[in-house]
């Protein structure tokens, strides 16, 4: 039976369905993201199983009790904001202890525990800090020991870093990420940015208007992408349009000057999607000529204009010399690194 | 630096030195002309009348004698007339903090629609002249005629008309009706600088509702009642309308003490010494409580 589980769970503001059929089963000490663009729910969703939201269908169950029954303020769930909702006119270490003093936890407990979570969040000494006079980053290292100390059963976090700058962003996912493999605290991030849900955790659950795209591993969700939503939303994708040739004994897949057997599913026109790092430079293949290239450090990012359309190709930088701007290529790629799906059906 | 400098340089930052200060005063001079002109002179001219000497048959006597505020501090009446303007004053501001804290919280989590019907409600009183809105209190709790005492009456719930006109209990209601929107739109002020999810955030953590109202939400919006209070308790201690209509001749505050004095018993100086008391009491209250309440939320709030 998996820990916290949410079973057909829908909900409706209005005429309007803003989460709809959502299906997930959470294991204990997972680390889950819901990812998708602005506005798809994930926040609702997120909520709904915080209970500031009541469900408008469906159950979300914990270790097999119906949570919906349950008030919020008896959950026991960790909570972080966006905005990190940190109570203004209390100092850190009486925003950390709210949580206990709430559970009547004894003041000589108190003060160990607190001290304990903000040393884990590394912010020892800050106690006596109004959180108005503290960074950004420090804010939201104290909304976290906030959530942490209280020892929830699930920590629920809204994108807890979207307010932070890229290299700080940084630091705090691995730090994110270290503090939860070291509690095992059950964690579900909310996020849209790709990276972040990749880096973190073990599972994501892409979602696209409401709806549930894909649930997998990073890996699975990035190198077998469910559906077009999937792949154009997590990292650059090529499409090519192709046709099947059925002329030829065994049937073909022909893109431009490009072809190789056909898989046998397919018939027609059909669309051709892969990853830019999957493309190489070959003798043979699709005729393109590379409109600009850019040097990004440690690869080099290609544009280039192909028979079928424009193409952008990730080579990386391995010191040997690359085709320059202008310059007629050949883009080849293995069979396995694309996939194929037919161009006139909902892919 | 002087000693260091060339002679030329000197001399044109000297010639520009006068002009670039004057530059601001200069600037200013409209405003500040009309700040002396209409509020400096006059207070001026008041705080020297009030010590001016005066006599029902002589008139008022440019002297320089202290016969008003000995006056005003030997005769109990003063006090006791000073003691009922703040003690009226005090309480027309509980009033409001109590019933407009609530108030303005509420208002705050209406939806759009009842939020702006609302808040047109509360903006209400001050939309109306301070004499209709104060004879429609004398209508509704007026004697026997009064439109409440009337019904009360005949439904046997009291069998004499309560007493409103001419009563402190009268003018405090009157005042906290009119002093309201003040107090919600302070506290409102103040709401909206709170995150709307932290009392998501409070509840998470096992905070109950009353919990949430006590320990999270008072405290950041007790600066908004504060600065509302000291709002409603200076307008309510100088307040002249409602205290005049309600309190009539017989319940003095000293607005209108001062007022009578200078147009019924034409005591001109004795009329400047209460105003001028007035006007330094509520300054000492209003900068002395507002120190003290920037000193308490410093920490707290930028
Ligand atoms: N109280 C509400 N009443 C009506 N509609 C709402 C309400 N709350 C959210 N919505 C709608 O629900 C949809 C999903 O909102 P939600 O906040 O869950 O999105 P999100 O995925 O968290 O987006 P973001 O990344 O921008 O935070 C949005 O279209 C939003 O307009
Ligand atoms: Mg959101």
């Amino acid at each position: 039976m998996s820990f916290l589980e949410l079973e057909h769970v829908a909900k409706q503001f209005g005429s309007q369905t803003v989460v709809d059929d959502f299906s997930l089963a959470v294991r204990k000490g997972e680390f889950i993201s819901f990812l998708g663009p602005s506005g798809c729910g994930k926040t609702t969703t997120l909520q709904m199983i915080a209970g500031f939201l009541e469900p408008s269908r469906g159950a979300i169950r914990l270790e097999g009790h119906d949570l919906t029954a349950v008030h919020p303020a008896r959950r026991g769930l960790g909570v972080v904001f966006q905005s990190y909702a940190l109570f203004p006119h209390m100092t850190v270490a009486e925003n950390v202890a709210f949580g206990l003093e709430m559970r009547r936890v004894p003041r000589s407990q108190r003060a160990e525990r607190v001290a304990a979570a903000l040393a884990m969040v590394g912010l020892a000494g800050y106690e006596a800090r109004y959180p108005r006079r503290m960074s950004g980053g420090q804010q939201q290292r104290v909304a976290l020991a906030r959530a942490l100390v209280i020892q929830p059963s699930v920590l629920l976090l809204d994108e807890p870093l979207s307010n932070l700058d890229a290299k700080l962003r940084e630091e705090m996912q691995i730090e994110l990420r270290q503090i939860q493999r070291t509690l095992g605290t059950t964690t579900i991030l909310v996020t849209h940015d790709q990276n972040e849900a990749m880096s973190l955790s073990d599972r994501i659950v892409v979602m696209s208007q409401g709806r549930i795209e894909q649930i997998g591993t990073p890996q699975e969700t990035y190198e077998r992408p469910a559906s077009a939503f999937v792949s154009q939303f997590l990292g650059k994708t090529n499409d090519f349009a192709a046709t099947v040739d059925r002329t030829a004994n065994p049937a073909r897949l022909v893109a431009g000057s490009w072809q190789a057997p056909a898989p046998v599913a397919v018939a027609g026109p059909v669309t051709i999607s892969l990853r830019p790092e999957r493309i190489s430079f070959a003798d043979v293949g699709l005729a393109a000529r590379i409109v600009s290239r850019i040097f990004q450090g440690n690869h080099w990012l290609f544009q280039c204009e192909t028979e079928c359309g424009p193409a952008l190709v990730v080579r990386q930088n391995d010191g040997k010399p690359q085709p320059a701007e202008g310059e007629a290529v050949r883009l080849a790629w293995r069979l396995e690194d694309m996939s194929v799906r037919s161009s006139g059906g909902a892919a | 630096m002087s000693t260091v400098g060339t002679t030329a340089p000197q001399a044109v930052v000297a010639s520009s030195e006068p002009s670039a200060a004057g530059t601001p005063w200069l600037l200013s001079a409209p405003a500040l002309m009309l700040f002396v002109g209409v509020l400096v002179i006059p207070l001026a001219m008041t705080v020297m009348l009030s010590f001016h000497d005066w006599g029902q048959y002589k008139g008022i006597e440019p002297v320089f004698i202290l016969k008003n505020w000995r006056e005003i501090a030997s005769d109990p009446y003063y006090a006791e007339m000073f003691w009922r303007t703040f003690r009226i004053a005090l309480l027309a501001t509980a009033i409001t903090a109590v019933l407009g804290a609530p108030e303005a919280y509420i208002l705050n989590r209406m939806s759009g629609r009842w939020k702006g019907f609302f808040m047109l409600l509360i903006l209400g009183p001050l939309l109306i002249s301070v004499v209709a809105r104060t004879l429609g209190w004398a209508l509704l709790f007026g004697g026997n005629n009064g439109l409440v005492n009337k019904l009360l009456i005949s439904l046997g719930l009291i069998n004499a008309p309560l007493p409103f006109m001419f009563t402190e209990t009268g003018i405090v209601v009157a005042l906290a009706h009119v002093m309201m929107p003040f107090m919600v739109l302070s506290v409102w002020v103040a709401l909206q600088r709170v995150d709307p999810q932290i009392e998501n955030a409070a509840m998470s953590l096992g905070a109950g509702a009353f919990t949430i109202i006590r320990r999270i939400i008072l405290p950041q919006i007790m600066p908004g009642v504060l600065s509302g209070a000291i709002i409603v308790f200076s307008l309510s201690a100088s307040a002249f309308a409602t205290p005049a209509i309600i309190g009539g001749r017989r319940l003095k505050v000293a607005a209108t003490l001062a007022y009578d004095e200078f147009l019924n018993t034409l005591n001109w100086p004795l009329g400047a010494a209460v105003a001028v008391l007035l006007l330094v009491a509520l300054a000492l209250i209003v900068v002395g409580s507002n120190a003290l309440i920037e000193r308490r939320y410093a920490e707290v709030f930028r």
